[in-house]
């Protein structure tokens, strides 16, 4: 039994490169049990939202906090794992690239066998176990990172972008293991540019531009009626810009972004 | 020319005849070099893999200093560890002159940096790839550098060779230490200098022939190791 480690807070978080602030004053919470899609143009700053919640990346300002260890003791960072949109896998077999995540949790050599087996089999990649990681397809190679995720057995998993280069059959693939991670328990926290695959993997949306949250809505209300104007016009497939030049950030779109 | 045709024809039968004094020397220089390898590489792969992953206050001069190493004039490396193990050096009461012992370690001087550079390199590249997954699955330091040493394998095994083909080629140093002494310390390299100087080719040249199969075949050793990786793990 682990200790659990949701919910998961950000408090007034904020993050800046060069004196640039690429995410804004974040406060949000997640609590355990619904799958969130967050949804923003190029820029909204989703992949870095992931990277601090999953701390690869530490806030400028603002705290990133974990529901604090239980007696058993599990470290928030041993209980989550994050799929990027770039799988990367290591220069070994399939089944090797899997059990280098089990080793670095310490888990006993009887039960990583196991468990490579069991994920291997769910992902539909029992047949590559032996095969070279990186001479996989695209598509087998992100299907194996879900796996070794998976293998994890995490409480929180987050996806960046994890359909962003594959072909329909694929993602079809993907969002299937998806969907039977969630099945076991997993808080699924993703980003995505596919509208459809929000509807379809997620039960609330989170909307980000230019660093700022500006709704946060079941999906089903998100999509029929969100209440940001800009929100409002992403769903109706409208680009989110600005101009640049003398009369600087023209439009309605844009007076909302002073 | 007719010298030349000789002097090969000569070496030539030295060579396959398996000469008694050739193999000696053969042997002896293997000892050296791959001794003084082994311990590059076991100073090098890590302290290269080190440099890559790590952070810390005067890390660029590391770098530059690491590059600059990889053109050490043996001369000079020969001299150093000379004045160190001469009677009068700090170094004099181990009686290591003129010893193969001497050779090998001027040697590791030379191949570390070699090795250790090379190996930043790789690993550095392998670093900008893998950062990003292994802080997510939760690796230290520790275990990322030795992930990243054994999936740079294939690449550290032409490092390593390289520094093979230095202290296997190299002659100032060893002449230096070593003293070149016979059957003690005469390796290929000193005894190609001095069979010319004394006007004998014929073993001069067989054991030029044998250093140059050598490294061609550590060049192709080395190519075919970084085919077969790329065939296998992409």
């Amino acid at each position: 039994m682990t200790s659990a480690i949701l919910p998961l807070s950000l408090d007034n978080v904020s993050y800046e490169i060069g004196g640039v602030r690429l995410i804004k004053d974040m406060t949000c919470t997640f609590e355990a049990g619904p799958r969130t899609a967050i949804i923003g143009p190029n820029g909204a700053g989703k992949s870095l939202f992931l990277r601090l919640c999953h701390g690869l990346i530490r806030p400028s300002t603002g705290k990133v906090s974990w529901h604090a260890n239980d007696a058993d003791g599990q470290a928030p960072g041993d209980a989550q794992a994050m799929v990027f949109q770039r799988p990367v896998m290591l220069r070994r077999s399939v089944s090797a690239n899997v059990d280098f995540a089990l080793k670095l949790k310490g888990i006993a050599r009887d039960e990583r066998v196991r468990r490579i087996d069991d994920v291997l089999a769910r992902a539909g990649l029992r047949r590559l176990k032996d095969q070279p990681a990186r001479v996989l397809s695209f598509g087998e190679q992100q299907k194996l990172a879900l796996a070794r995720a998976w293998a994890l057995r995490p409480q929180v998993l987050f996806l960046d972008e994890p359909t962003a280069s594959l072909d329909p059959a694929a993602t079809h693939s993907v969002e299937e293991i998806i969907e039977a991670i969630h099945g076991e328990g997993t808080r699924i926290i993703l980003t995505t540019h596919d509208l459809g695959q929000a509807k379809r993997l997620s039960d609330e949306v989170i909307f980000l531009h230019r660093g700022r949250m500006l709704e946060r809505a079941p999906t089903e209300q998100f999509f029929t009626e969100p209440k940001n104007d800009l929100a409002q016009a992403f769903v109706r497939g409208e680009l989110l810009w600005w101009r640049l030049g003398k009369d600087n950030r023209k439009g309605a779109i844009n007076d909302r972004e002073k | 020319m007719d010298d030349f045709g000789n002097a090969l024809s000569a070496a030539l039968s030295l060579v396959v005849g398996l000469d008694d004094q050739l193999l000696e020397i053969v042997g002896l220089s293997l000892h050296v070099s791959l001794s003084a390898v082994i311990i590059a590489a076991a100073i090098g792969l890590p302290l290269g893999a080190a440099v890559a992953l790590f952070r810390f206050p005067g890390r660029m001069a590391v770098v530059v200093l690491l590059n600059a190493f990889m053109g050490l004039p043996p001369v000079v490396v020969g001299l150093i560890v000379y004045l160190l193990l001469s009677r009068a050096g700090p170094l004099g009461t181990l009686g290591l002159l003129f010893t193969p012992t001497a050779m090998i370690i001027a040697q590791v001087i030379l191949v570390t940096p070699i090795i250790a550079a090379l190996t930043r390199q790789v690993i550095e590249d392998l670093w900008a790839e893998y950062e990003e997954q292994l802080r997510s699955l939760g690796a230290g330091p520790g275990r990322a550098l030795t992930a990243l040493l054994w999936d740079g394998r294939f690449s550290l095994v032409t490092a390593v060779l390289a520094g093979f083909g230095r202290a296997s080629a190299e002659v100032g140093a060893v002449m230096i230490v070593g003293g070149n002494i016979d059957h003690v310390t005469r390796v290929m390299t000193t005894t190609i200098a001095l069979e010319v100087s004394k006007g004998d080719l014929a073993l001069a040249l067989g054991l030029g022939l044998i250093l140059l199969a050598l490294s061609a075949s550590v060049n192709g050793a080395a190519f075919l190791i970084k085919e077969t990786a790329q065939r296998r793990h992409a």
